[in-house]
Parts: C-alpha cells; structure tokens; sequence
C-alpha cells in the first residue's frame, strides 16, 4: 500500500475528495487565491472572479520568463491559480452585482479579501448573500480581521508577518541579533495564511453536511499567524517569558559545511549518543555543560562552535547522509535548484510535475502536500488566462446568451 | 460544550511531540473527542522538555508545552510493545473515525497498526501518518524534526539577511505540518461523509512547507534563478523593510506599493527635503537606491517609537506595522477586542491563558474546553465506557503494564 499513489499506473482515474463543491473566489494575490488553490487541487469547482481589464495583481508580480513582465506568465499567479477556472466580472457595476448574486446562488463557498466592510459596501454583505442561499460558506480573508481597531489597517505581505510577531523570532542565528528582526522567506507567511483559510472553510463544509447550514468565516491573517507561534506566544502570558530570535536551540541551527549548510536535531538523548560516538568521542563532548538535553540547550552558544568545526570539514550532502545513517534526525539546507534537480526523495515522490500553460509553455510545478490513496492529487487544469472560461460559465452555467456576452463585455461588465 | 464543526468525529491519536499533536488539537479545538496513546514506556517528550524554554520537568503533568499542544484531547496509557496492547489499541481503532500518527515510516507496521490492519477492523477509517520525508522513495525512513523540515523544503535558504545564515523559522514549521495534515483529514472525511470509502494519507513534511514558496520553484523552472535571503526586502518595492525606533529591540516594518502609497508616506514624514531628491522620484528609481532610501528612513524612525511610527503612518493609509513581541501582542488592544487569548485552569499548572483557535467560524466556532489531559487521566473512560471493560479487568490489565 506504500505504491506511489502520484506516480502509479491507474486504472482510471480516481475521484477527489472534494469533487462537486463549488467554490468562487473573489480574491488577488496570495492568501485568498492559495486557499481555493488547496479546495481546487483537492477537486472542487473553482471559478475565480477578476476585475475585467486588469485581472488579478499577481499578474503584474514576478517571477516572469526571462523577467520580461506579462499578465500571463507570473509564476506566482500560474502557481496558486492551477486547477481554477477564470472570469472577468465587476461586480460594483449593477448588472455585475446581479451575475455574482447568482454564481453565489451558485455556489457552496465563496472565498473573498476585500477590506472590511468593501463587500457590504457593494450589497453583498453575508448577510445579504446568505438570503440568496442559506447553505453558502462564506470565508473572509483580511490581513486583520472583519472588527477590532486595526480591522481598517493598510497591510502587506512584510507588515502582516511582522504585525504577528513572526518577524521577532527570526532569523535565529546568534551573530546576527542586531541586524534585526526578518520576515520569513518569500511569501511563504501568506501561503501559510491560505492554509488556514482552506482548513477552516473544510471544517464548514464538513459541518454543513451535518447541519445543513452555512456560516461565515473570518480569517484574520494576522491572528492565523499567531496561531503558528501559539507556543512561543503563549510563553509570555504562562511564563512571563518573550521569546526572542536568538533563543535556546540547543545544536539545532544550520551549521556550516564546505559547500553550504546542515542541521543536526537532536531529539532524543540516543540521537546525542549516536552523533558523539559519530564524531569520535571528542574530548569536548565530556564537559559538563553538554551532559544532558537541557545543558545542551542552556549552553547552545557554547555548544555552537565545536559542532561547526566538525561540520566544517563536511560537504553538506556527504554529511547528511552520514548523520541518516546513524539514525541522527538531520537535514540539509537545500536551494531551489538542488530541490528541483537533485533530490532524490522527491524525484521518488515526483513532487514536481510538470504543467503545460498555452502562454508560459511546460513548467515544473510543485504539487502538493499529502498523498491521499484513494483520491489522489492530479492537475485538472493550468491556471487560467484572463477570462478564460467567460463563455462556459456565462453561457453555459448561468444561461445567458452569445449575444449578452458580448453586450456585457462592451459595458465592461466582465 | 464545545460548539464545533467537528462533533461525533473520534479520533485515535499516535502522535507526538509538535505537529502531529497539533493536528489532532486543531481536530480536538473543533469538537472531536480525540483519544490520545500514551505509555509509561513511551510518554509524549513535550511532558518533560520544552525545547523553546530549555525546561525540564519533573512530573508528567507539569509541562505548559504539553498543555498548548494537546487541550481538549482525551489520554490514555496503553503499552503497544505488548499484543494485548495492540489489540486494545484495535478495539478503539473500532470506534474510531480517524487514525493519526507520527512515528518513524515502519513502526505502525512493525507494531501492526499500520492502515492495512486498521482497516480490517474498521473499513471506513481516514488513516494518516506524517513524517520527516514521506514513507517512500529512498529517504523514506530518515528522522526529523521542525528545524530538518525547514532546512529540507528551501525555505531555510530563503529566509535570513542578504549573505547572512540560513535561519529557520520558529515552531511554527511545525504547526504548519499539523494544519497541512488536518487540511488533508478533513478533505477525507468530507469524502466519506459523502461516499462511506476512507483512505490512507501519507504527509511528508518537508513537502509540507515546500508548497509554501511555490512561486520561488516557478522562478527556477522559468529562469534557473534561486531566489535567497534578502531580509525583509522585496524584488520590486522599496522602500519594504524594517527600521530600528527608539527603545530596546523595537522595530517598525514599512511597505510602499504605489505611488499613492509613496506620496502618502512622504506626507506622513513631513515631506523632507530628501523625499523630493530625483533618486526616489518613481518606483523604479526608488528600487535602485533602495540602500540610501533605507538609511534615511532609518534616521527618521529612530526618533519615533514604533507605536507612534505605526499610528502616524496607518493614519495616512501606509503599510506599517511594529515587530510585535508576544509581550506587546498580549497586551495588545486589537487582540484584546478579538479575544484571541483564552484561559484555562489546568489542575496541576493552575490557570493558563493561551493563544486560542486559529480562526473564527460564525456558526460552529472551535473553541478550548479543557486543559490537557493528565497522564492516563481517561483509562477509565475509555477503557471502561468506551470499550465497555469490567472495571476488575481494567485493574488486571494495568497491573499487567498493559495499561501502563
């Protein structure tokens, strides 16, 4: 049963899980689009809305072939739209307002990121929404929630993190204390935001086949974040202890080898066992300030430079494999590019699947998260272009004609 | 009474330490009755250690860190390198919606619980097991950890200062994996609400996080570039970073995306001279001096504290937020409003007021109803309610160290 359910020979093709829930999205950028990315790689009908024209801004941000900017080709917007169906509609115009009342009619979910207040402003409050179908899930993304005195804060992706406290617990390395606090690496704390978003609307969704009811969502990133940290943030209301970047890992930060970086997490005090005798038994590892995990962790700072001058003489990979070896829960700081080219694990997995797009051409995507046996993660679709499936949902989902398409597009209703 | 979505979903829980505790919480916080296992052989680490305070404890009952990551669960003791053990474990597999569990690849089937032997006593089960790296290809049995799962996914080489160390990121690596493994949970039994067919899911979690900086794989894919640590800046806006205010380690991060938002600013700052200088005059001229553009932020932040700097700035429409400590957090108006802490009175530690649910469900919001369980607190319950055992059985077994 450990076959590679991504990779395998099947018979025919398998179901999702979410097959027959239908999604619209009303959101740009990261945090909303990547949370219908996870509802539509998991099989649900995802028709997402963009402004006529314009379309989503992750269009207008990178990366792009050869950096040479074009609304169909961001690789940020090919990622977290794969597998969606895309609409122009504007729905502040008031034959728009009528054609998204009915796509929410529609629809079991309605993922939206307009600032607080925006959706009740255009007469589409969930209030509203909820008379035009009771059973809809509506799932709120903003960067501070639907109330409280920051709920009208501007944000972006570097305040947000910051704002949540993320920023102060990195980066951990002790040298680089007064450089200051960082954001995660790339956009990964709205991914992470998205996440949270798709795990609360599922929760929805399996409590609607219960209940029969709908109920509205309000994800506010700043507080999933939050959430992430509970432990270390928690820490200062239990213990009256403010958790800061430089902090007790113990040996567990990257150490350097001749070509890069590894990690050594020691879990367990056989892990430790293992790794002295793996080193052979140097003198150092005697002294009593390592003689147990919270000495270890007490005297990190201490402990830092006799790990790296071990490390040191290691190329990361050869390291890696040797630590594996031992049975030493150990990693190694990987690029990009040696993800992509040269990690045999996901190789194994097929992680990366290649996506063909009529405008960015074939692309190696990554996929996705789980391995699910018996409804499996499969590309339906690359991500659309802009107004791509304007016909078939029109014409063909809401009835209207070859004729009112065409009206509504020179009214530039979509 | 706990009002969420997830009431009349039982769970058996394997797991521990962080993120499979914290899948099974997110499934606990939102109703489950989830059954942690635990033994005296094999008692959950966080009971003992907190790898974030370098703390250990003496007693079983007596760590806040297992309290965080395991509230609202059930526990029970069961010894599984005894077969009476894993039969047990078999007849509350029976009564059970969802198995969860984080060992090493190998040690469900060795111990013969792995989702083929589940699934014979309960057909329907939603199995999931999360690991370091996924339980195939050739890494399949490598151990893990949060820090291993950072490094591994790229994301440690994206995060840090330019030409600085690859840094981790905090426990929330791990928190991430445990919400990928409930995304995955509930997508199952969403299935099998609609079909009655459960499934096995296999969660490797440095993929995990992968999926998390999936536009920077797309930059590799398009132009064999590898994006890297850059701080806290951004490939096109600028200014976009974090400046040093008055007071001890106080920061206020600022991010200008338009040239609305630029003007904003300027206004906001009083329009120094330096704002009108041509080498800020648009983006793109902005973006190339970003270094000079930073230092003169810099001056003028130092004279504000990051409170004043955010006010000053927010009331003008620009993006600027503090780097909030989980001291400035708690004590935090906005939080306070949204009541994002919680307390509990836990019976051993006392009263605890913790980071609460991670998002807000109008109808079946998730919601902290217990502290964590004590060690084998719910044998009795489970054991003798559940599975309906002879109290004098129960007592048998535990003198046995089958319930130990």
């Amino acid at each position: 049963m450990h076959g590679g359910f991504k990779n395998g020979c099947e018979m025919r093709i398998k179901e999702r899980s979410l097959e027959g829930v239908k999604v619209i999205e009303y959101a740009s950028l990261v945090a909303g689009p990547y949370c219908t990315k996870l509802l539509a790689d998991l099989g649900a009908q995802v028709i997402k809305i963009e402004r006529p024209e314009i379309g989503d801004e992750a269009r207008r941000r990178g990366p792009f072939p050869n950096d040479i900017p074009h609304p169909e080709r961001s690789g940020l917007f090919l990622y977290v739209n794969t597998n969606k169906l895309g609409i122009t509609l504007a729905p502040e115009t008031s034959a728009g307002k009528e054609i998204f009342l009915a796509l929410v009619e529609w629809a079991d979910v309605l993922v939206e990121d307009r600032p607080p207040g925006v959706m009740a402003e255009l007469g589409l409050s969930y209030d509203v929404l909820k008379l035009a179908n009771p059973r809809l899930i509506m799932t709120s993304i903003t960067p501070f929630g639907q109330t409280g005195p920051y709920r009208d804060y501007k944000a972006h992706s570097l305040t947000i993190s910051h704002g949540a406290g993320a920023g102060f617990l990195t980066p951990v390395d002790a040298s680089e204390e007064e450089l200051g606090p960082v954001k995660g690496g790339g956009l990964f704390d709205r991914y992470s935001n998205g996440l949270s978003a798709a795990a609360a609307t599922l929760v929805a969704l399996y409590a609607r086949e219960m209940t029969g009811e709908g109920q509205h969502i309000d994800v506010s990133e700043q507080e999933s974040s939050i959430a992430y940290d509970r432990v270390e943030i928690s820490m200062f209301p239990t213990e009256g202890f403010i958790s800061r970047r430089v902090r007790p890992f113990g040996g567990t930060v990257p150490l350097p080898c001749q070509d890069g970086h590894a990690l050594i997490a020691i879990g367990e005090e056989r892990h430790w066992k293992a790794l002295v005798e793996l080193m052979g038994n140097p003198e150092w590892t005697k002294d009593e300030r390592f003689k147990d995990e919270e000495s270890r962790f007490k005297h990190a700072m201490e402990l830092h430079p006799f790990m790296s001058q071990w490390t040191g003489a290691f190329f990361k990979e050869d390291l890696y494999r040797k630590l594996a070896s031992a049975g030493i829960p150990a990693g190694v700081v990987r690029s990009q590019g040696e993800l992509i080219e040269r990690d045999e694990q996901l190789k194994a997995r097929g992680f990366f699947v290649d996506i063909e797009h009529p405008e960015a051409g074939r692309l190696a995507y990554p996929s996705a998260s789980y391995w699910l046996s018996e409804t499996p993660w499969r590309v339906e679709r690359p991500a659309p272009t802009l107004g791509q499936h304007n016909d078939e949902v029109y014409c063909g989902l809401l009835g209207y004609s070859g004729d009112d398409v065409v009206k509504l597009k020179e009214a530039r209703v979509i | 009474m706990n009002t969420g979505g997830l009431r009349g979903v039982r769970v058996l829980d394997f797991t521990q330490v962080w993120a499979g505790p914290y899948c099974s919480m997110l499934l606990a916080l939102n109703g489950a009755e989830v059954i942690k296992v635990e033994s005296e052989r094999r008692p959950d680490r966080t009971r003992f250690f907190s790898v974030t305070l370098a703390t250990t404890y003496k007693g079983k009952d007596e760590s806040q860190l297992y309290n965080n990551l395991n509230l609202n669960k059930l526990d029970i003791t069961l010894n599984l390198s005894h077969p009476q053990g894993v039969e047990l474990a078999k007849d509350i597999a029976k009564v059970c919606d969802v198995v969860v569990e984080n060992f090493r690849p190998g040690v469900m089937d060795r111990l013969g619980l792995d989702y083929e032997a589940l699934r014979q006593v309960r057909p329907d089960i939603v199995y999931l097991s999360s690991s370091s790296r996924g339980s195939t290809g050739p890494e399949w049995n490598y151990a893990g950890y949060a820090p291993t799962f950072a490094a591994l996914s790229g994301l440690s080489h994206l995060t840090g200062h330019r030409d600085g160390t690859p840094s981790l990121m905090s426990g929330r690596t791990d928190l991430l994996v445990g919400t990928s493994a409930f995304l995955a949970i509930m997508a199952a039994l969403i299935y099998r609400s609609r079909t009655g067919k459960g499934q096995y899911i296999d969660l490797s979690s440095s993929e995990a996080i992968s999926v998390l900086i999936g536009d920077t794989f797309m930059d590799y894919a398009m132009n064999g570039r590898e994006q890297t640590r850059n701080g806290n800046r951004d490939p096109s806006m600028a200014p976009h970073n974090c400046y040093r205010c008055q007071g001890e380690d106080k920061w206020i991060s600022i991010a200008v995306a338009s040239e609305e938002e630029w003007q904003s600013f300027c206004n906001a700052i009083n329009n120094p001279e330096w704002t009108k200088d041509a080498r800020f005059a648009d983006a793109f001229s902005r973006k190339a001096n970003e270094d000079e553009l930073d230092r003169l932020i810099s001056e003028w932040a130092l004279n504000h504290t990051h409170y004043e700097a955010m006010e000053l700035l927010q009331g003008a429409g620009v993006a600027a937020m503090p780097t909030f400590s989980s001291e400035e957090l708690f004590d935090n108006p906005h939080l306070r409003e949204r009541r994002v802490y919680t307390e509990i009175d836990h019976p051993v530690i006392g009263k605890q007021t913790l980071v609460g649910e991670p998002w807000k469900l109008s109808a079946t919001p998730a919601a902290v109803t217990r502290h964590a369980p004590l060690f084998g607190e719910h044998n009795q319950y489970v054991f003798g309610k559940l599975l309906g055992m002879p109290t004098a059985r129960l007592e048998q077994l535990q003198k046995e160290h089958i319930i130990y």
